[in-house]
């Protein structure tokens, strides 16, 4: 017996920061925290990115609406999804709105998709106090679901994942909250949480997999933000397994998801339970378009990193001040001139001279090699790779992290500009260094938070795709 | 091209203040030192000037920074900016103003406060913007230091060789700046110590890179056939060239950062006004624009003055030094006086009016006959550059 599909997921992605805080901050393993030009949005962003480069670009032109998720949203008044929306691109009339607060935000977004079809993605930094659970056990990251509209003609061979049902409780409780003025949460002692939610999931999954008509998944994960929760996750439910990386807030569910998914074969299912404040369980049969649409795994991108100093991770969270370059601080964005320029700004969209080709990195009015005037053709560059023409190490910037690794870069296909360098290791970048480009943070200033585009290394090593 | 104005307007005075970080002067003392300094040196009085212009790139705005500490009453004064060719611009638009037939008397003054600021380096007043230009980002030196690699890669030079050279650059513009009383610095700097100061941006150490400080330089200007009624020794205007690129270099994947096209064609366009068609041995001394050691070194190609790729070994073979066949920065440079943006372009005039009247002192060269100054703003890739060519005698260089 199976279950009627209550949506269908066209692509997932996820990204993980390459960030990593280990020994000096007392943490045994190493932590996945994002680096200091990473947020919400831009980790959602990433995740994005992954999932859409998969469906395609058709897929992209036609998604309805996007939904991110976070509990440390990086505005509040101001929507986030709109940079979210501008980043990737996507239609005018896409709708873009922040599910904000919870895990079960994620639960919210995913539901109100499932009814409109697009994109859910979501992004969370954790923060957590010096010597804090959070701060040992929680992760930053990004994920993202790509569901298809209920109505659209989807041929199955396109379906990554159907969603065969959704099961939920609710229960009031304390045990875990923050309020909206603090960086860092609190929690009740968590066997008590534990106690509480033990039965709920219990049931809740019994019900989500009873809906699904399959007595039991092929892969389950239990999430929660109470700890006590994911280390028994095996006692609660048979063959469970935790998040993968340590709790990262409202992203976690989804992260759970899009793990789930990078393992699974297609036919297999997926039972993914979260315990907060109540209980939230997805179950999901991974499609045929499984088999192809693979983006970079989470486990993938879990391996490695770079270890980041203790006290400089909690500069970068505001725990601990520094002592700043005696350079003046960045402006902040104007709002006009970045609506003007929003396609560059955020989607770094480019111009070329339909008169001779020349590619601007940004757009300009009259061609800066034939001086054509008003004789451009969108570019979007976004998506492209380039290599370094040249690049230095600059030791004067103003940064949160210095030193800035700046470099020139000449994309494939035309067009050069000059960028920051995302995750920089001055050792990696040189003349020939191959790059792509990640949507960032280059600074706060007068609490507007400058999105814009930085290029990041790629390994050196060769791919044919490159050669 | 330019048709220029060769020997129609001379130079008849100038003052040029001390540079340093002077914390017992404002911006008003330092106009008021140049000023009288250049008024004294031909013999008039502030009202004998018929108009003024004056060069600052953040000390003050309109003619009414120079009007009121000097207490200029209703006389035609202008403030112009140009990034780091700020001072020198100012100087060409008072030599036109002179040629035109409009004023027989004109002041160009160039005035930086830079050391009040407490921060390091130039500061930027930009407008609003959408925050993504890399220019806001990235640093004057580490815009600088993409000269370095590139010229290597560029010309197959060794990395060694030209550091050895960037480092001959700092060396000797301190050796010449120690015989300079009005420099910010007057130490030689061994080379050992250029090589191992702390690092800036890429190979640039703050040893590469000019110093931050306060100036002023002024020149009076007048008809070059009323010259010798001021002086005996005036200096005569052989070309004024400027250049505005259209910044394409950051844009442009043909661009390779080892070259100023910039500073090409202002070159192209003084030697044409001035006659030059061998600066090596045309001009006398040069004084250049070492806002970062490999600066210097490019250019010496971009000027004409080494062939393609052999700047480096010239640099290095001492072409340049004081007793080289070119002497290059003879002054100490941008290196030893610091850069207040609004004054250095004088700052250059200053030195080329004390040598080609033999007033240089310890630092006078033998017999010069023709001084070249140069100036740019902005970065490789996008930047305006400025070339004077001045003498001392009318007639062809």
């Amino acid at each position: 017996m199976s279950a009627t599909s209550l949506g269908r997921v066209l692509a997932h992605g996820s990204h993980v920061p390459v960030q990593r805080l280990g020994a000096d901050a007392g943490i045994r393993g190493r932590r996945v925290v994002a680096s200091f030009d990473e947020d919400a949005t831009t980790m959602a962003v990433a995740a994005a990115r992954a999932a859409l480069a998969l469906a395609g670009p058709e897929a992209s032109a036609a998604v309805p609406a996007a939904y991110l998720v976070t509990a440390t949203p990086p505005y509040l008044d101001k929507t986030n999804a709109s940079a979210l929306h501008a980043a990737l691109r996507l239609p005018a009339s896409a709708f873009a709105g922040d599910v904000v607060g919870s895990p079960r935000s994620v639960f919210a977004a995913l539901r109100a998709a499932l009814a409109t079809g697009g994109l859910v993605a979501a992004g969370d930094v954790r923060v957590g106090r010096p010597g804090s659970g959070d701060e040992r056990t929680g992760a930053d990251y990004g994920a993202a679901l790509l569901l298809a509209p209920p109505g659209a003609t989807v041929t199955a061979d396109e379906v990554v994942a159907d969603v065969l049902a959704l099961g939920a409780t609710t229960e009031e409780l304390l045990d875990r909250w923050r309020l909206p003025s603090a960086p860092t949460a609190e929690v009740w002692e968590e066997r008590f949480g534990f106690e509480r939610y033990a039965a709920l999931v219990r049931a809740t999954a019994a019900e989500a997999l009873r809906q699904a008509g399959i007595a039991a998944a092929d892969h389950v994960v239990v999430t929660s933000p109470n700890a006590a929760v994911t280390k028994r996750a095996r006692a609660l439910l048979e063959g469970a397994r935790p998040t993968p990386l340590g709790h990262a807030g409202a992203t976690d569910p989804l992260l759970a998801v899009a793990a789930a998914l990078d393992v699974a074969t297609p036919g297999e299912t997926v039972l993914v339970v979260s315990a907060a404040d109540g209980c939230d369980a997805v179950v999901l049969r991974a499609g045929p378009a499984l088999a192809r649409r693979r983006p970079s795994a989470v486990a993938a991108q879990a391996e490695g990193g770079t270890e980041v100093r203790h006290t400089t991770y909690l500069a970068w969270r505001g725990l601990l001040e520094r002592e700043l370059p005696r350079r003046p601080e960045p402006d902040r964005p104007a709002a006009p001139a970045s609506a003007r320029a929003v396609a560059w700004k955020f989607g770094f969209v480019g111009a070329a001279c339909t008169v001779c080709g020349f590619v601007h990195l940004p757009p300009v009015r009259v061609c800066r090699s034939c001086g054509a005037t008003d004789a451009m053709a969108p570019v979007d560059a976004a998506d492209l790779r380039g290599t370094v023409a040249t690049s230095t190490v600059d030791r004067l910037a103003y940064s949160p992290s210095p030193p800035v690794v700046d470099v020139v870069v000449d994309l494939d296909g035309g067009g050069r500009c000059t960028l920051e360098v995302a995750d920089a290791d001055p050792a990696t970048v040189g003349v020939g260094s191959r790059v792509d480009l990640v949507f960032r943070r280059l600074s706060t200033a007068g609490g507007v938070h400058n999105y814009f585009w930085k290029a990041r290394v790629l390994p050196a090593a060769p791919t044919e795709e490159d050669a | 091209m330019s048709r220029g104005i060769a020997d129609k307007v001379a130079v008849v005075g100038m003052g040029c203040t001390r540079f340093g970080e002077l914390w017992d002067r404002s911006t008003d003392d330092l106009l008021v030192e140049a000023v009288g300094e250049a008024l004294g040196s031909a013999g008039i009085f502030r009202d004998d000037v018929d108009a003024w212009w004056l060069g600052t790139l953040g000390s003050g705005q309109s003619g009414l920074t120079l009007s009121r500490p000097l207490g200029i009453e209703y006389k035609p004064v202008t403030r112009v900016e140009n990034y780091c060719a700020t001072g020198s611009e100012s100087f060409r638009n008072a030599c036109y103003a002179v040629a035109s037939g409009a004023y027989d008397r004109v002041v160009a003054v160039g005035v930086e406060k830079l050391k009040d600021s407490g921060f390091s380096g130039l500061l930027r007043a930009d407008p609003p913007a959408d925050g993504t230009a890399s220019e806001l980002s990235v640093t004057a030196p580490a815009a600088f230091s993409l000269l370095d690699p590139a010229y290597c890669a560029r010309h197959g030079v060794d990395p060694g060789d030209m550091r050895a050279a960037m480092t001959h650059v700092a060396w000797k513009n301190h050796v010449n700046g120690a015989r300079n009383p009005k420099a910010q610095f007057r130490a030689e700097v061994s080379r050992e110590k250029i090589e191992s100061a702390p690092k800036v941006a890429g190979r640039l150490g703050v040893l590469d890179c000019s110093g931050v400080s306060d100036g002023a330089a002024a020149a009076l200007v007048v008809r070059a056939e009323d010259a010798y009624d001021y002086t005996d020794r005036p200096v005569f205007v052989k070309a004024l060239a400027l250049a505005a690129g259209p910044m394409r270099g950051g844009m442009d994947p043909d661009y390779d950062f080892t070259s100023f096209p910039e500073v090409r064609h202002a070159a192209r366009d003084a030697y044409a006004q001035a006659g030059i068609t061998d600066p090596r041995r045309q001009l006398s001394l040069a004084e250049v624009h070492d806002c970062f050691t490999p600066t210097e070194v490019v250019l010496m190609e971009d000027l004409g003055f080494s062939d393609g790729g052999r700047a480096w070994r010239d640099v290095l073979e001492g072409h340049f030094d004081a007793d080289g066949r070119l002497p290059v920065n003879v002054d100490g440079g941008l290196k030893s006086f610091g850069h207040p943006v609004g004054a250095s372009g004088l700052r250059m005039l200053y030195e080329a009016w004390l040598q080609l009247r033999g007033d240089a002192g310890p630092r006078q060269l033998d017999d010069p006959r023709t001084a070249l100054t140069h100036n740019l703003g902005g970065r490789p890739g996008g930047c305006v550059s400025f070339v004077s060519v001045v003498g001392r005698e009318p007639g062809p260089c």
